[in-house]
């Protein structure tokens, strides 16, 4: 019984700490972003402009929820949940520090990109469901981008497989403790970090949303708390892969003695938030023809020589 | 762990009957994903971890995402619905519903006859699939990897040809 308090207790910390860096990520872009463009950002409400989250949040709640005469009533309202909950479960197996992991599957990793490909549904379903032409394009776009990059961010992540021999994150970090997996998987982790990028579609590859032709395509149709989660679903997805990227490429928990592990974990999970921000404020957007043969003409073909380098360095090893 | 699985396999068959029964094609394609994820936690009591995971990732999360993908394309109206709503007529159950009977009969006549055995719950690690795929089952990976090779030749041919548009002041300047 003591174990089952236990893992109530670490899921409902996650969850609570996991929403908070969500919300709060939305007063970090818009400042983070707006000091690289030599601009200030909201820095009126509160010390700082913090309670510009607040503020933020307490307009979102009370705006109409609106839901067109048009749309597919039910899967509209269903869609932007499964971004929100395929997002949260993945969060359940990644290990925080060693004490602080909810599960240990020998799966853990598989889970994840099983995750990350059911997520999609909540895009493709929001852009049909809204029943508007410039939600089916955003739709078609994300549909095509986030199946096609979901190989690459499976293959990427294989060479970290082989050297670990577990799909255990656990194992993966506890494999970490000599060398970071950045350095022999440099490859891995570029193709890993761009595919996470078009995964959750931020800039510079959020041609599914490109507000500019599209009109923030899969979802103009929605407002109110539904828009609210697909945005916190999106900082969401953001924190994720940021903590994936800390366990799979630089050691998790792991750092010197002198901070509690947890703290190393976030600390490190937050260096690479703030570059998807900087990549935000630096990178203009590609063409979507470009987008697809980057990746299936430089990113597969990369990833799979990634494949068989790492694997002929491991035998050749033993 | 059974009352779980008594779920799963409850919300598999409600899920797969819904399927059939929708007239709506991407409600169905909706509930075929829950049933196969059901399927995925059947397959994960069952100590097949492995296969769970590769069955959302490949089911569920490619081969249907590419379904739903393909049936909006289409942009099915309300006349798909009734054209559907026509086909589920009462005389179309007529002959399935013979064969499912016997199914069910047979399978009954199974379940009663053999002796009833416990869900076993031992798990299988993903080294060991892959030491089972690369060393008896072998040929089989083959196989199927020499079918999934004929696939995409055949989509290339397929998307041989490209044509170009040009935008129609492009083709002034090039004439």
């Amino acid at each position: 019984m003591n174990e089952v308090v236990r893992a109530v207790i670490i899921a409902l910390g996650i969850l609570i700490v996991m929403m908070t860096i969500a919300a709060s990520l939305i007063w970090v872009e818009r400042r983070a972003l707006a000091l690289w463009q030599d601009r200030y950002g909201p820095n009126r409400v509160g010390p700082f402009g913090l309670a510009q989250v607040l503020a933020d949040m307490v307009k979102i709640f009370f705006k109409e929820d609106w839901i067109p005469k048009f749309a597919d009533r039910k899967v509209f309202v269903v869609a932007p949940t499964i971004i929100i909950m395929t997002v949260l479960m993945s969060f359940a197996i990644i290990p925080y520090t060693r004490e602080i992991t909810l599960v240990d599957l020998n799966i853990g990793l598989l889970f994840f990109l099983g995750m990350s490909s059911l997520g999609v549904y909540s895009v493709v379903l929001g852009g049909w469901a809204s029943n508007n032409k410039y939600s089916l394009l955003g739709t078609l776009r994300a549909a095509a981008q986030m199946v096609s990059y979901e190989v690459f961010m499976g293959l990427s992540l294989m060479g970290i497989v082989m050297i670990t021999g577990s799909f255990s994150l656990v194992d993966i970090v506890e494999a970490q403790r000599k060398v970071w997996f950045f350095i022999p998987q440099i490859i891995g982790f570029f193709i890993f970090t761009v595919a996470g990028i078009a995964e959750t579609h931020r800039l510079p590859f959020d041609l599914p949303e490109a507000e500019s032709e599209l009109i923030s395509g899969f979802h103009s149709e929605y407002s109110g708390m539904k828009f609210g989660m697909f945005f916190v679903g999106e900082y969401l997805g953001i924190t994720l892969i940021s903590g994936m990227i800390v366990t799979l490429f630089f050691g998790g928990w792991l750092g010197p003695a002198f901070l509690p592990p947890v703290v190393w974990f976030l600390l490190k999970t937050f260096v690479f938030i703030l570059f998807f921000v900087l990549l935000r404020a630096s990178l203009p957007r590609p063409r979507y023809d470009q987008l697809m043969s980057y990746g299936w003409k430089f990113l597969l073909p990369l990833s799979l020589l990634n494949l068989i380098v790492t694997g002929a360095v491991l035998l050749f090893m033993k | 762990m059974t009352i779980v699985f008594y779920i799963a396999a409850l919300v598999a068959v409600i899920s797969t009957a819904m399927v059939i029964t929708r007239l709506n094609a991407v409600h169905a394609l909706l509930y075929m994903v829950v049933s196969l994820l059901s399927v995925a936690v059947i397959f994960f009591i069952l100590g097949a971890a492995f296969v769970a995971a590769l069955e959302v990732i490949v089911y569920a999360g490619a081969i249907m995402v590419l379904f739903v993908f393909v049936v909006m394309m289409l942009n099915l109206g309300p006349a798909s619905a009734e054209q559907e709503s026509r086909w589920l007529s009462p005389a179309g159950w007529i002959g399935p519903g013979i064969l499912s009977a016997i199914l069910i009969i047979e399978l009954v006549y199974i379940l009663f006859t053999n002796a009833r055995q416990d869900i076993l719950t031992q798990s299988v690690a993903p080294r060991q699939v892959g030491i089972a795929l690369y060393g008896p089952y072998i040929l089989g990976v083959e196989l199927a990897a020499i079918l999934l090779m004929a696939g995409i030749v055949g989509a290339y041919h397929l998307g041989r040809y490209k044509n170009v548009f040009l935008h129609r002041y492009l083709h002034k300047e090039l004439q």
